[in-house]
């Protein structure tokens, strides 16, 4: 891909602004990705289909391919072969995907405040060489009440709790006015409080209408805060309503030795390590 | 009482360069803001160096004359930037390892040019280490122009820059040109170091792109507020160096380096806040 292409891309863009999100077209389709990264396989033949709205847990063992994935739905990696479409098209036509980054990715020190961050999510609508109008002032407003960070609004990035940073990245990505978010470990680091308050803007977000997929370590979570999730290790091990995907077979696929099945008094108890969390408990 | 200050200005040389210091400083620590931001310090240092064959090739082509001197370096400056990206994209070898070896050929074919020119240590000392005395009204007005461009560039494309320093997949799901951006970020660091060459030299360079704009990060939480008084604080110390250097009899450039660096000190001990002496302080009364 040249230089000039990516010139004729983004004069097409600022243009044409966005592309169009036919009616009944499924969200996401995804058919037999694989990406290669220096020697392995990051991900293999991975296939499926999301439909508009709803929430999705994506979860499996570290180096399952969770970043790389959203990375690539995003059109920030190219796959090494198959196709993905975003409201059927690819990827790098849209700029209504949002990635939320992990926030041990993020330079907390970095001189920006509350505001000047979600008012980067307005950046790829305003065109080159124009500012902000009061219309996407108003956006960030509207954005930050909605994850209820008004008050914050000028204070330095690196001044926030772990609950409220990522709480900013979810009004950046509103501010974007996303309707795929793609979130990378949201709730890791969290405790119980901040991760509640994440549910509570996630439920918003589904009434919104917002289609919203979210990494997790944690499958306790992803059982009982989710209708919908996806079980990967470098391929798909399954995708449905956790009682289904998150069952014993599934669960000795993915996470092999690395997970202890214990029988306990309401079934099968699972201990899955993590790398950086306690370990999470899952009854089965 | 003001003689020490006015008896400088008598010489036409003294105010070209303290002129020629100002617009360095200014523009070098604008630039240097995103350098010290984005981690490119290494990079910078190395680019600056990069362009002396571009220097020598220019300086025996045009014989002095400013045109090919700058034409030359800014071509040695962007293939550098170029062989760097090509390097450390096409093989395993890790971005720093290939911005030394770029770095460090380059330099080296640099002053194997120059030495073939008779009277070259003179020469050599004034690309290494700055004649800021030397500047010439048309060197001053080139450095005006430039400066300007850099500073239009800059403000222009300011959103677009703090999203891709900051977070460079934003910058992607958003679509912006990421490379194109990344490439121009390249081009105007290599101009400022261009422009600024004869009044700090290639040695000191870095110091410019990088010591005001770590003081600012000090002193401010805000970006457009780091830019402002990175600004504030090169050209400052820009005039004052210069002044040191006049009554000192010290190297030019290394006095408005040494400047830099003082004030980088004292706001590292003393800033409000955040100095290290600041908190001992709270420590102990805690």
């Amino acid at each position: 891909m040249g230089l000039l292409s990516e010139i004729r891309r983004t004069t097409q863009h600022v243009r044409r602004g966005h592309l169009p999100h036919p009616v009944g077209t499924p969200v996401l389709q995804v058919a037999d990705l694989t990406v290669q990264y220096g020697g392995g396989l990051a991900l293999e033949d991975l296939s499926f289909e999301l439909r508009a709205g709803g929430r999705t847990a994506v979860v499996g063992p570290n180096g399952a391919g969770k970043s790389t994935l959203f990375k690539i739905i995003a059109g920030v990696i190219t796959p090494t072969a198959g196709a993905v479409q975003v409201y059927g098209n690819e990827p790098g036509g849209h700029i209504c995907i949002a990635y939320v980054p992990q926030r041990s990715q993020v330079d907390w020190s970095f001189p920006a405040s509350v505001s000047d961050v979600v008012l980067m999510g307005r950046v790829g609508r305003m065109g080159l060489l124009r500012h902000a109008l009061p219309r996407d002032w108003e956006i960030v407003w509207q954005a930050l009440s909605v994850v209820g960070l008004e008050e914050l609004s000028q204070k330095q990035i690196g001044q926030l709790s772990g609950g409220q940073q990522q709480r900013m990245f979810i009004a950046r990505a509103l501010a974007q006015e996303a309707e795929l978010m793609l979130m990378d470990e949201p709730l890791t680091g969290l405790d119980a409080a901040a991760q509640e308050s994440i549910f509570r803007i996630l439920d918003d977000l589904e009434r919104r209408g917002v289609t919203v997929m979210v990494a997790l370590h944690d499958l306790k979570l992803a059982a009982e805060r989710f209708r919908q999730v996806m079980l990967l290790n470098r391929r798909l091990v399954g995708f449905g309503p956790p009682e289904e995907v998150l069952v014993r077979e599934n669960l000795l696929q993915a996470y092999g030795g690395h997970l202890h099945l214990l029988p306990s008094e309401d079934g099968l108890l699972a201990l899955g390590d993590t790398c950086c969390d306690q370990g999470v408990v899952e009854h089965v | 009482m003001f003689e020490w200050l006015l008896e400088p200005l008598r010489y036409p040389f003294m105010v070209r360069g303290l002129l020629a210091a100002i617009a360095v400083g200014v523009v070098c620590s604008t630039v240097g803001s995103y350098v010290v931001l984005r981690g490119m310090a290494f990079f910078g240092d190395a680019l600056a160096h990069a362009i002396l064959p571009g220097i020598a090739v220019g300086y025996l082509v045009g014989g002095g004359a400013r045109g090919p001197l700058l034409v030359f370096s800014l071509a040695a400056a962007v293939l550098s930037a170029l062989g760097i990206g090509a390097i450390s994209r096409g093989t395993e070898i890790k971005e720093d390892t290939a911005i030394g070896v770029i770095f460090a050929g380059a330099f080296a074919l640099g002053i194997a040019l120059i030495s073939t020119v008779r009277g070259y240590t003179v020469d050599l000392a004034h690309f290494l280490f700055g004649d800021v005395l030397g500047v010439r009204p048309v060197d001053l007005w080139l450095t005006a122009v430039l400066g300007g461009l850099i500073l239009l560039v800059v403000v222009a494309l300011y959103k677009e820059f703090l999203v891709l320093s900051f977070d460079p997949i934003l910058a992607a799901t958003l679509r912006l040109p990421i490379r194109l951006l990344d490439y121009l970020m390249m081009i105007l660091i290599a101009v400022a170091i261009v422009i600024s060459v004869q009044t700090v030299g290639v040695a000191l360079m870095v110091a410019m792109l990088v010591t005001p704009a770590a003081t600012a990060y000090l002193l401010t939480r805000r970006l457009p507020v780091m830019m402002a008084l990175a600004a504030l604080i090169g050209a400052a110390s820009g005039v004052v160096g210069l002044f040191a250097s006049y009554w000192l009899s010290v190297a030019s450039g290394a006095a408005i380096v040494l400047v830099c660096t003082a004030v980088f000190l004292l706001v590292f001990l003393l800033a409000p806040g955040r100095g290290v002496v600041w908190s001992r302080l709270r420590r102990i009364s805690s």
